[in-house]
């Protein structure tokens, strides 16, 4: 592949706590390219920090010695040039979807505001762009959902709002944290192959963060898996059964079958041991 | 122990109206496991609200552990019945602690022995007393669920409501949260109804599961059903298909169904 879309090199993100300091990334490398990059891990390993690390949103103390996007250093830039390129080249489509949206604007004029701020688009032409948005993600019936708030819409609702607006601009690179967890699995599938056409057509770059992992598996060109603030291993996504690492095969047994029914459900021992490795090795674009 | 018939609500009117539930029946009986699955914004949420006394101005009958619900709920109903929401950061106040959290229910209903009963709740869930003091924004989401599984759980109801109690878990933690609802549905004859869109969770957890689209219930089936992939209805056959992973020639197929 060629020269890749973000290249991030020995990232922490840490937190003072009261308790003491939380390290919850721990010096990663990886790189993005015009792929599919899903990241895995259970919770709390670090995935939302190190997504958010890359657009300088989260509270926590970020050091690395480099997280370059087309040439340009984030880690480095002035805030001016990070706003330029935050919701415009890179989008994040955050984890937490209704919290993240205004409770007292309609979901439409949220939408067309995304445009507008982007583009030099009248209110009609930002409305009528919104509503097709809409229709893209597989809003049925876009003209009365344009018009309700956040708390009216359903939780799958919520989610293709958000994600919506973050397509709006046409990003480079976007960044989606869980961004289909509430969704019911069709739709969830088709709202992927929006993305998964986004990738292919128009060269952009995904990092997709998720829990789900058949899905990363079926869905990703490449999966990082990350423990405890580190990554693990790296996996050609179609590999997933191939996993060597002691934790990816043990979040693999946590899965519950659907074609035969089980008892208690094996979970994950945790190994001091995994919490050891220096640097975050592997993530190169292949 | 919970008995819906003709259930039916609708939100809003004129061009806003949306019909949310359409004329939904179904029994649960004391100590089963009830599913229930379906595309989004199909009204799932909404019939667990409407049962929980969240949604005003519902049509239809609702028995509850043999008392049929009018519109409002008094104190002793929520002892025994008690929902996990859906969406986790909405539910947690963001300026409570995780203590206050799981106090507030406690003070409510008068329960003594609140130090114990907070510290075993944190426990059953898999977070220790270190998560006592946090704040919801000091919590990963999965540790937020978790709060408020424990909440739910902190008054020993008898039923409880589960929206997509895992969806923000990692598999692990949804590993424990599963093997923690079905060893507390044993202890304690607990009766569920979970709504989930992931197939496998609700064919674990249930024994009977009920599909809705577009506010209606279209089939119901058993876990085994289910399991062996023979459901009646195109559009659960699709949510199987989809069940398995990406696939866009898959994808490219999938029809609406009304
Ligand atoms: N503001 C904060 N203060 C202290 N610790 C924090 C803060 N925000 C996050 N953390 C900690 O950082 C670690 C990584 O959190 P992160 O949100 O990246 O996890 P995650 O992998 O996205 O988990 P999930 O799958 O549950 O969303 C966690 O241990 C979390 O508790
Ligand atoms: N307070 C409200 N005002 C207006 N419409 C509402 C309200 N609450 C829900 N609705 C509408 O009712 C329908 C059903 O919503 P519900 O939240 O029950 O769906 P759901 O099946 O739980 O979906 P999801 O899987 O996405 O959570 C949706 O069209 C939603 O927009
Ligand atoms: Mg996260
Ligand atoms: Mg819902």
């Amino acid at each position: 592949m060629d020269k890749p879309l973000l290249n991030v090199e020995n990232l922490s993100v840490s937190f003072d706590t009261p308790k003491g300091v939380v390290e919850a990334v721990r010096g990663i490398s990886f790189q993005v390219g015009q792929e599919r990059l899903g990241i895995v891990g259970e919770s709390g390993s670090g995935k939302s920090q190190t997504g958010r690390a890359i657009l300088g949103l989260t509270p926590g103390r970020v050091e690395a010695d480099r997280i370059e996007f087309d040439g340009i250093n984030l880690h480095k830039a002035p805030a001016r040039t990070i706003r330029a390129i935050r919701g415009r080249r890179i989008s994040m489509i955050m984890q937490d979807p209704r919290y993240s949206l205004n409770p007292v604007m309609t979901v439409g004029w949220q939408i067309a505001e995304a445009y507008r701020v982007h583009t030099n688009a009248t209110k009609r032409e930002a409305k009528q762009h919104a509503l097709d948005m809409l229709t893209t993600v597989r809003i049925r019936e876009p003209e009365k959902v344009y018009g309700l708030y956040p708390h009216q819409v359903s939780g799958g609702m919520g989610q293709r709002i958000m994600i919506a607006m973050m397509l709006i601009p046409g990003p480079d690179l976007i960044i989606a944290d869980e961004p289909t967890s509430a969704l019911d699995v069709t739709v969830q599938l088709q709202v992927l192959a929006i993305l998964d056409d986004m990738v292919r057509d128009r060269g952009m770059g995904l990092i997709f963060i998720s829990h789900d992992l058949h899905l990363v598996s079926s869905f990703c060109d490449r999966i990082l898996v990350m423990y405890g603030g580190q990554i693990m291993e790296v996996l050609e996504a179609g590999a997933l059964d191939q996993a060597e690492h002691p934790y990816t095969k043990g979040l693999l047994n946590c899965l519950p079958d659907i074609d035969r029914q089980q008892g208690t459900l094996p979970v994950l021992r945790r190994d001091d041991a995994w919490m050891n490795r220096k640097g975050g090795a592997g993530g190169d674009v292949p | 122990m919970i008995k819906v018939e003709n259930l039916d609500i609708t939100f809003g009117g004129g061009a806003q109206r949306v019909h949310a539930v359409r004329d939904v029946s179904f029994t649960v009986a004391s100590g089963e496991s009830f599913g229930l699955v379906g595309e989004s914004g199909s009204g799932k949420s909404t019939v667990l609200r409407a049962i929980a006394g969240l949604t005003p101005g519902w049509r239809g009958t609702m028995t509850v552990a043999g008392q049929t619900l009018s519109q409002r709920r008094d104190r002793a109903f929520h002892k025994q019945l008690q929902m996990v929401f859906q969406d986790p950061y909405g539910s947690l106040h963001p300026r409570h602690t995780v203590n206050d959290i799981l106090k507030e229910p406690l003070v409510i209903h008068r329960m003594d022995d609140g130090e114990r009963r907070i510290l075993r709740a944190l426990d059953e869930v898999g977070l220790g007393p270190a998560y006592r003091f946090r704040y919801p924004h000091q919590l990963s989401g999965g540790q937020r669920q978790r709060i408020a599984i424990a909440r739910a759980l902190i008054l020993d109801p008898k039923i409880v409501l589960l929206d997509e109690p895992t969806s923000a878990l990692d598999v692990s933690v949804q590993a424990e949260i599963l093997n923690l609802l079905s060893r507390l549905a044993r202890e304690h004859d607990l009766t569920y109804i979970m709504v989930s869109h992931d197939l496998a969770i609700v064919a674990h957890l249930c024994s009977r599961i009920a599909v809705m689209n577009r506010g209606a219930f279209i089939e119901e089936m058993s876990d085994e059903q289910l399991r062996t992939g023979t459901p009646e209805h195109g559009y659960t056959r699709q949510l199987l298909v989809a069940s398995k992973g990406y696939d866009r020639a898959a994808i490219d197929q999938f029809v609406e169904f009304d």
